[in-house]
């Protein structure tokens, strides 16, 4: 994984959950950081945003964790440039 | 305080025109989802919702009176012509002066909003059509029935999101029974099938992809539906002096807020509004014997509501019938309490306790008599009808059969 794309992430949940950025990191837990399930879906809705990319609720229900949550949309961001070279 | 018999009732929803077609989807177990026709899907992540399939307005009303309501508020007055014929009320200038009228409703007219502000923000048009608003206003439903019927007393409408319908049901009841009004036209309308109301549900991820399966472990999530049903309510006295068919009475309301989280639901919330809808019908948890369900059948819903009935009931919960009929009608917001009130009364009253339809897999999160699949004969004396709502705004009906 990128630096750039996992600082990104760390960005959007800072933003939406309105924390402090040095207080999220990569090894964040969402039950420890206090991430409800209104939470996280606006947190996808962000990340939607940021990546242009559509989260699909499949690739999100097992999602624990700010890692997790990285790896995700490093496969939807590579899919989605996989397919626009396919395009192409 | 005076008893209150249900003496009319009247539903159009994706289980039929008509009170009869609903009750015979819910005693076959016959679940009205399919796939969405009167919005465009194809930039949706789920395809399905409980429509009135086919729906026009030309049947029911004539295309100029029909310019005038959005289909939430078509609904509420082809619900209330049903049940006002069903109770044969004989209007006197008297009743029509102090008949009540009070309705729920979640969105509102939100679909004729949709249309007209994609009129200006998309399609850059300068002007939005003068009915919108008149359209769009919840309480329209209510404003109709009255105008339909020149009804003139307190008329109202309660929008508590998924819960209208039951605080809307328990506000004619406590008014009928206090002698407020000596007759209330009561129930939910809802229609949210619009593409901006659709993608806002998909936004919060609560909607399932293929079906409603509350209390399932293979459930994914609520399934959207439309519809409305109406309730005539009297004093039970005054009912049995007119010689009136009397459904079932209603013996009970409780109401409560959560106070905690405003999507989450609390099971603590659930468990108040059930305690205080038995403490105001004088009841005790051992006499109710079924409990239609809010079921939702999101993850959270049914594993809370669950453990709310096992703190109100206890080792009685063990006995329960307890079914969500959402599983068959959708589930149609500020409607549904309506809807589901409507199928305890046919419970109560034909001896038929409906099912939870689409069940596949036992969850042992939900480890209650859930009456997968098949409509159970019994005759239950007491049941209850809950309805928790997004915001945590709870409200409880109890029932009583007339034996």
């Amino acid at each position: 994984m990128s630096d750039e794309l996992i600082q990104r992430v760390l960005k959007v949940i800072a933003t939406s959950k309105r924390i402090p950025l040095e207080t999220v990191s990569i090894d964040g837990d969402f039950q420890q950081m206090g991430i409800d399930s209104m939470d996280a879906v606006e947190i996808l809705f962000a990340l939607e945003n940021e990546f242009d990319i559509s989260i699909p609720d499949d690739e999100v229900r097992n999602v624990r964790n700010i890692r997790q949550m990285c790896e995700g949309v490093e496969k939807l961001v590579a899919a989605k440039s996989a397919g626009t070279q396919a395009a192409q | 305080m005076r008893r209150v018999a249900i003496t009319g009732i009247g539903a159009i929803s994706a289980l039929g025109r008509n009170t009869a077609e609903f009750a015979e989807a819910l005693r076959e177990g016959r679940s009205g989802i399919g796939p969405i026709e009167s919005a465009d899907v194809s930039q949706l992540r789920f395809q399905n919702g409980a429509e009135v399939k086919g729906y026009s307005h030309a049947p029911y009303f004539d295309d100029r009176r029909a310019d005038f309501l959005d289909r939430f508020a078509q609904f509420a007055v082809i619900a209330a012509r049903e049940a006002v014929a069903d109770a044969a009320i004989q209007w006197t200038p008297e009743l029509c002066e102090t008949a009540a009228i009070i309705t729920g409703s979640c969105v509102g007219g939100q679909s004729t909003e949709d249309t007209g502000f994609h009129e200006v923000y998309k399609l850059g048009h300068s002007r939005v059509h003068p009915l919108t608003i008149p359209k769009t206003m919840a309480n329209a439903g209510a404003s109709h029935i009255s105008i339909e019927f020149g009804i003139t007393g307190p008329s109202f409408t309660i929008s508590t999101a998924c819960s209208s319908a039951g605080h809307a049901i328990g506000q004619a009841y406590w008014m009928v029974r206090t002698g407020i009004t000596e007759l209330a036209l009561t129930g939910g309308s809802e229609a949210p099938f619009s593409f901006g109301i659709l993608k806002a549900w998909e936004a919060m991820r609560v909607v399932s992809p293929d079906t409603c399966r509350p209390f399932s472990k293979g459930r994914r999530g609520m399934i959207l539906g439309e519809g409305a049903a109406m309730l005539v309510l009297e004093p039970l006295d005054a009912a049995l002096a007119r010689g009136a068919r009397i459904h079932a009475e209603i013996v009970g309301f409780g109401m409560s807020a959560d106070a905690c989280h405003i999507t989450q639901p609390s099971a603590e919330g659930a468990a108040r509004a059930m305690r205080a809808a038995l403490r105001d019908g004088g009841l005790q948890p051992e006499q109710i014997g079924y409990i239609n369900a809010h079921g939702t059948a999101t993850p959270a819903n049914d594993p809370t509501e669950v453990a709310a009935i096992r703190a109100v009931f206890g080792a009685h919960a063990e006995r329960l019938a307890v079914s969500s009929t959402k599983s068959m009608h959708g589930h149609a917001l500020g409607a549904a309490a309506a809807l589901e009130c409507l199928a305890t009364i046919l419970a109560l009253r034909d001896g038929v306790l409906p099912p939870t339809a689409n069940f596949n897999e036992p969850d042992p999160e939900c480890d209650l008599d859930v009456i997968p699949n098949q409509a159970r004969e019994a005759k239950v004396e007491y049941a209850l009808s809950n309805s928790f709502a997004f915001g945590g705004l709870n409200a409880v009906l109890a029932l009583r059969s007339r034996g």
